[in-house]
């Protein structure tokens, strides 16, 4: 798996805090090619959002302790300079947040947002520049982009905002594009439009895209591979098609049972995962999970005393799990698939 | 905007208005219902041992038996226009603006407020730049250092800065540097005009007594606006988007922190008369405070009417215009 333009391997960020240590982040690998798009999914504090950010090397300042590789096009980031990350940042990785309407800056208009954006890594006269702004907001369907350029974020719509977000972030073509939970603030109707705008622009640039969200809907409409986060690590990796119709970790069955379809019907009620995401700095003994797990009694004590490692249950089908890949098979397809 | 601007000029003008009759009455009215006569009244602008007769006229003249609607509607005139004050064989004209005349010296109050003004202006706008300068940047490099030495030391001294009252450190300043060292010896107000190099030497003292006591207010203020914007989505943003870390403090975290800065330093210049007065009196300079202060303690009634009428112009007018520049820094803000 050499060669890929993103490999993540082994990641750990932890943050010390008066409480404790925080291990938002421990030990996770995945790896990303261009032109592919990886869905990172989790509840909220599973550490999808502090991955995102390590990759940008926006912990810089904070009392972050990173540790483990990332590489991009073979060159490491976790101890590359903080000069070097910033000319990367923004220009060969490009990051969209959540919330469009506080991600920009209020007293600057979205022109000289972008224009700032594009300047910062490309010698070019404000007016080129200006003209690139007008051209980005075009692409990404901004209705009279020579006149809009001049508005304040305030005057835009929700949606508005996020297609400017967008431009912003594309400013300098980048090959990689974090996406953090991009629609969740947006209205439904808006919400499709975007991820629309994301994989067209995708196959547009040939970029690498890592959309995080805690929308399994979103990531079947976008990811070609998922990685299913539970308290900071990997419960499940693997190419969309595994996730969706094999998945063999208890969590994922739970994220698909809790995710509403319309082909249900009505009278069937979703099936929500049980007890809340545990503490990062009191992570449960063993496999962490396993505190809301209905199968723990199948593996023999095992979940509780022991970290189940990621196994391959496929080919670039990784679970952990301590169940095997007989049981997982036989549950999904005799208890769980039934249900959804 | 425009609308915005005329209206808030013609409420600016009518809270004038305001403050001239509540001044005029606590100074004119209140006196005359405590029983005094506009005899007793005319006394005080003739000086010592008036002959009766002289003190008649000047009743008559300055129309002081008139009902005191009148004596207002005269003052105002002045004000706006200037008045003509006779008795028939005596006449002198009060030019306009005319504030009435000075029970000291029988000159009309306007001149001497105009001429003592410059050494006011002087201590204001140097003191205002070095407060806003350096109370500013030592609260954007404590909000980046939070925590530190620099940063627990600083914010220490500001609270001493606020703390410490002008006298004070006024008097403990002339005596370091002007007696013990004397960098700034034998301080005394120079005209700008006759030695600019002179009166801006005269007046570094001045200047950093009366900054020390806001710099530590803005200071405390622009580290607490700077912990809160710093912490902001946008700054994430601008960060991503690979711009150095001191564009991203400047042009993103202080533009958004400086908002309720500009609104306290264009409050406190209007206001800065109080500090005027301090700072004036420590370092004997002949400006506007001390010229209060002689007026109080003679209590010549014209000289603190217009001095209370300057005073309470600037802070409306300060407060006029902080609303228009809201609105120039904060493109959310309209009107």
């Amino acid at each position: 798996m050499t060669g890929s333009m993103l490999e993540v391997r082994d990641l750990r960020i932890h943050f010390q805090t008066d409480d404790g240590l925080v291990r938002a982040v421990d030990g996770i690998s995945f790896t990303l090619d261009r032109g592919r798009t990886l869905g990172i999914v989790g509840e909220s504090g599973s550490g999808k959002s502090v991955t995102s950010l390590g990759i940008m090397g926006l912990h810089h300042g904070t009392k972050a302790e990173i540790t483990g590789e990332i590489r991009l096009d073979g060159e490491d980031l976790v101890n590359a300079s903080q000069a070097r990350v910033q000319e990367l940042r923004g220009s060969k990785m490009a990051m969209i947040f959540q919330d469009p309407l506080s991600s920009l800056h209020p007293y600057y208009t979205v022109g000289d947002q972008i224009i700032e954006a594009y300047r910062v890594h490309n010698k070019v006269s404000k007016q080129a520049a200006r003209q690139h702004a007008i051209d980005l907001l075009n692409r990404v369907g901004i209705p009279q982009p020579a006149t809009r350029v001049n508005d304040y974020p305030h005057q835009f719509s929700g949606g508005m905002r996020q297609r400017a977000m967008i431009a912003m972030a594309l400013s300098c073509d980048p090959e990689l594009l974090i996406a953090d939970e991009p629609t969740t603030a947006l209205d439904v109707t808006v919400q499709a439009q975007i991820l629309d705008l994301i994989s067209d622009l995708q196959e547009e640039y040939g970029s690498a895209v890592i959309i995080i969200t805690h929308d399994l809907g979103v990531v079947a409409e976008l990811a070609d591979d998922v990685l299913v986060m539970y308290a900071g690590r990997s419960a499940e990796y693997g190419t969309a098609e595994d996730i969706f119709d094999r998945p063999g970790h208890p969590y994922t069955w739970g994220l698909l049972g809790s995710m509403p379809r319309l082909s249900a019907a009505r009278t069937e009620r979703l099936i929500p995962i049980k007890g809340t995401p545990p503490s990062l700095i009191n992570v449960p003994p063993g496999c962490p999970f396993h505190p809301r797990c209905g199968y723990t009694a199948l593996t023999s004590g095992k979940s509780s005393t022991e970290v189940p490692e990621l196994r391959e249950v496929a080919l670039g089908h990784l679970v952990a799990c301590h169940l095997s890949a007989g049981q997982q098979r036989q549950i999904w397809a005799e208890q769980i698939k039934v249900k959804l | 905007m425009i609308l915005f601007i005329i209206r808030r000029l013609v409420t600016t003008v009518f809270l004038l208005i305001l403050v001239s009759m509540i001044t005029f009455a606590i100074f004119f009215l209140v006196p005359r219902l405590a029983g005094q006569t506009a005899y007793q009244l005319a006394a005080q602008y003739v000086g010592r041992n008036p002959i009766p007769s002289e003190i008649k006229a000047v009743e008559v003249k300055l129309g002081l038996n008139d009902p005191l609607y009148l004596q207002y509607g005269r003052y105002l005139k002045g004000i706006v226009f200037g008045v003509h004050y006779s008795n028939g064989t005596d006449v002198s004209y009060c030019p306009f603006p005319c504030f009435g005349y000075s029970f000291r010296n029988q000159q009309p109050v306007w001149p001497q407020l105009i001429s003592d003004a410059p050494v006011t202006l002087s201590l204001a706008i140097g003191a205002a730049v070095l407060w806003l300068t350096g109370g500013v940047a030592i609260g954007v490099l404590s909000a980046l250092r939070r925590g530190t030495f620099f940063d627990r030391f600083s914010m220490g001294i500001a609270l001493a800065g606020v703390s410490l009252p002008v006298f004070f450190t006024g008097l403990i300043s002339l005596e370091l540097f002007s007696y013990k060292w004397p960098i700034f010896p034998n301080v005394h107000y120079v005209a700008i005009t006759s030695n600019p190099l002179l009166w801006a030497r005269n007046l570094v003292l001045p200047w950093v007594t009366l900054a020390f006591l806001y710099a530590a207010l803005y200071a405390r203020l622009t580290r607490a606006g700077m912990l809160e914007t710093m912490g902001e989505d946008y700054i994430r943003t601008a960060r991503a988007k690979g711009l150095p870390e001191r564009r991203v403090v400047v042009k993103h975290g202080l533009r958004a922190a400086l908002t309720p800065i500009v609104t306290i330093f264009g409050l406190d210049l209007g206001l800065l008369l109080g500090g005027a007065i301090l700072t004036e009196t420590t370092f004997s300079l002949p400006g506007l405070g001390q010229f209060t202060i002689l007026a109080i303690q003679n209590q010549d009634l014209p000289e603190i009417l217009g001095v209370v009428m300057l005073a309470s112009f600037f802070i409306v007018i300060a407060n006029m215009i902080v609303d228009i520049l809201y609105a120039v820094i904060d493109p959310r803000v309209r009107f």
